[in-house]
């Protein structure tokens, strides 16, 4: 038995045979032709084969998964027949004399460097759109055979190099149980089709295919991002639980998807996601999301060389509210500098960028890209339940000054004729310890908290998250943090006020029960651990919590809380 | 010469989605077609034309149609961008 690892891109076990997906050879030279006109109608015929191929796989996409994704071989056909790709190509046939191979890999090279140097990861996946029709243009020119995986009908797993949209689509999965790459990320295309269809993946790999053989029997661990070759017995059987675990697991959480969040003691919390655009708001809704606790607004700024408009700010704010039909939407105004940077905002380079300009100290040093965003999402205030928090706050001045230019630019639409909500709650993120330690006082002014644990751990130990050697003082159980936390829950639910998490903590295992006993009122975490989350909460009792917890935070250390959790 | 400016209001800009169905309508004409964002002026045909100009939400594109059906072009090009919702003319 031998182990491999990579990135666990979508969840579940798979045990099958191995089946090597092998690209060939599509090596071009340059030939030269002696009559052209016969080379261009070469070319146009491998385009016509290519185009009846891509018409089949949009249609078995269309029918096995969704029109959505069948909408990416509209694209291909699109590129296929596109007058600016085919044009010069036949005109490079025609004046330079070249094969049709040479002709067709030059004009592509083109059109990927040309979306590949784009400022834009939206763009920048373009490029494989050009180069997965080349590929198959190619393939007919040379005469070579690109395998089917769309005719296998045994039950096997996929190893790769990597895969085109072409290819995994293919996937049937009845037969593909799951698939390993040796390159590509958890955002690549081909994992996020994977976690569609719901088989098991794991990618960046890195060595499966030189390691790999068909035929092996591989165990794909994409919870873990483990890969097990030539399982023993014992180990064979291990996963074959672990499968029937997660099966079933699944098939619990799926039931909770438009259900209320509530303990076994009849309590009721919120389970919120964390989104960064629009375009997260399916996963929101798929997995029963009942807010977003938080709405990362800097995505709007980043990838791009200018500001965003507030038209555009409007647009998207609008649509998240519009999405969430009157669920509550927390959206924290621009968290720039730090470990996060804008190429067209040119900022001094800092020591210690995490102890500097950045967050709600920047936008109140730039009053004028604020009020933008401001005025952007007061207007779009009208489309649902929007709830506006600032982040790092230190200081109530701060607090006040925000909130001051907030009313303002009301004032100023108002003003405009503009229709402004009269609910919007105000409130602030919780990541600095003085604000913890102040809470009490910051409770009378503000609506709402949200602490977000991994500043608010960063800066209580000292202890900078992107230095790996201080690593492991990112302890979210420590008494002191958990100290912290309470003193910010009971310090609003005094004044009548709530309290959200909004940081990785609120998602995790152990943290849950601390947090529920703590009182606080709204978790929000990634959407692919909502339900899970809920499943959670549903086993436990916030009265049996709440008698834990004055022993967990006389605990002395992490470790110690975490062994008390474990226990109960 | 037919032209005329158009606001991109879809959030994710012209995205392969809308540009895609605006390209493929577009193949039936003998007419020209541009579109113009930035200075930069591209095929309307040419849907790798219109994804290099990454075109986000909020701009304006100016889209240029001239030949002998450029009048009916123009109307497809009005009704296919409001059927895909990223444009109020």
């Amino acid at each position: 038995m031998s182990r491999l690892s990579g990135i666990a891109a979508s969840n579940g076990i798979a045990i099958a045979k191995a089946f090597r997906l092998e690209h060939p050879d599509l090596t071009v030279d340059k030939k030269n032709v002696a009559d052209p006109q016969a080379e261009i109608e070469r070319f146009g015929s491998a385009v016509d084969e290519s185009i009846a191929e891509l018409e089949v796989i949009k249609k078995r996409t269309a029918e096995q998964i969704s029109e959505k994704e069948a909408d990416i071989f509209g694209a291909h056909l699109l590129v296929l027949q596109d007058p600016e790709l085919i044009g010069p190509i036949t005109d490079k046939i025609k004046t330079d004399n070249v094969n049709a191979e040479f002709a067709l890999h030059e004009t592509s090279t083109m059109f990927v460097d040309m979306f590949e140097a784009m400022d834009n990861e939206y763009m920048k996946e373009r490029a494989a759109d050009v180069r997965d029709v080349t590929k198959r243009v190619l393939a007919h020119l040379l005469g070579v055979k690109i395998q089917n995986p769309s005719l296998i009908t045994d039950e096997v797993v996929i190893i790769a190099e990597d895969l085109t949209p072409s290819d995994t689509v293919q996937l049937n999965p009845q037969y593909i149980k799951g698939f390993i790459t040796d390159i590509g990320g958890r955002t690549s295309h081909s994992a996020i089709l994977a976690r569609t269809l719901e088989i098991p993946a794991v990618v960046g790999a890195k060595s499966a295919m030189s390691s790999i053989q068909n035929g092996t029997i591989v165990i794909i661990d994409g919870l873990e991002g483990e890969i097990l070759l030539d399982p023993d017995e014992a180990t064979l059987a291990e996963y074959k639980e672990k499968q029937t675990a997660f099966a079933g697991q699944k098939a619990e959480w799926a039931k909770l998807k438009n259900e209320a969040t509530v303990t076994k003691d009849g309590v009721a919390v919120e389970l919120g996601a964390n989104i960064g655009t629009p375009k997260d708001l399916t996963g929101v809704l798929e997995n029963g999301g009942e807010a977003i606790g938080l709405y990362r607004t800097e995505f709007l700024y980043m990838g791009r060389d200018n500001f965003p408009t507030e038209q555009e700010q409007f647009d998207a704010y609008s649509a998240v509210l519009k999405g969430m039909e009157g669920k509550p939407t927390v959206v924290r105004t621009l968290d720039i500098g730090g470990d996060k940077e804008l190429s067209y905002l040119k900022l001094p380079k800092e020591l210690n960028p995490f102890l500097g300009l950045r967050a709600i100290r920047l936008c109140l040093e730039m009053p004028d890209m604020f009020r933008t965003q401001l005025r952007a999402l007061l207007r779009a205030s009208v489309h649902g339940n929007l709830k506006i928090m600032f982040p790092m706050i230190a200081t109530l001045d701060e607090f006040r000054e925000a909130k001051a230019l907030l009313l303002e630019e009301k004032a100023k639409l108002e003003a405009e004729g503009v229709e402004v909500s009269d609910s919007i709650e105000v409130g602030i993120m919780v990541e600095i310890p003085s604000t913890a330690v102040m809470a009490d006082t910051f409770a009378k002014e503000v609506d709402f908290f949200s602490i977000g644990t991994n500043d608010l751990i960063q800066y209580t130990m000292a202890a900078d998250r992107m230095n790996e050697s201080v690593s492991y003082l990112y302890q979210p159980y420590n008494p002191a943090i958990l100290r912290l936390v309470k003193t910010v829950i009971d310090a609003s639910h005094k004044e009548g006020k709530w309290t959200g998490m909004c940081g990785e903590m609120a998602g995790d295992e152990i943290a849950i029960p601390i947090l529920l006993g703590l009182g606080l009122d709204e978790f929000s975490m990634s959407a692919s651990s909502i339900l899970k989350a809920r499943s959670q909460l549903s086993r436990l009792s916030k009265a049996d919590m709440e008698g834990h917890v004055e022993h967990i935070l006389g605990l002395a250390t992490s470790q110690e809380v975490e062994d008390y959790v474990n226990k109960l | 010469m037919v032209e005329k400016t158009f606001t991109i209001t879809d959030p994710a800009g012209m995205h392969a989605r809308p540009a895609s169905a605006l390209v493929g309508s577009l193949s039936k004409f003998q007419s020209d077609i541009t579109m113009e964002f930035k200075d930069k002026k591209v095929n309307l045909k040419s849907i790798l034309g219109v994804m290099s100009l990454g075109v986000p939400s909020g701009s304006q594109v100016q889209i240029a149609a001239d030949g002998a059906d450029e009048a009916e072009a123009m109307e497809t090009i009005e009704r296919v961008l409001q059927e895909q919702g990223i444009s109020n003319a």
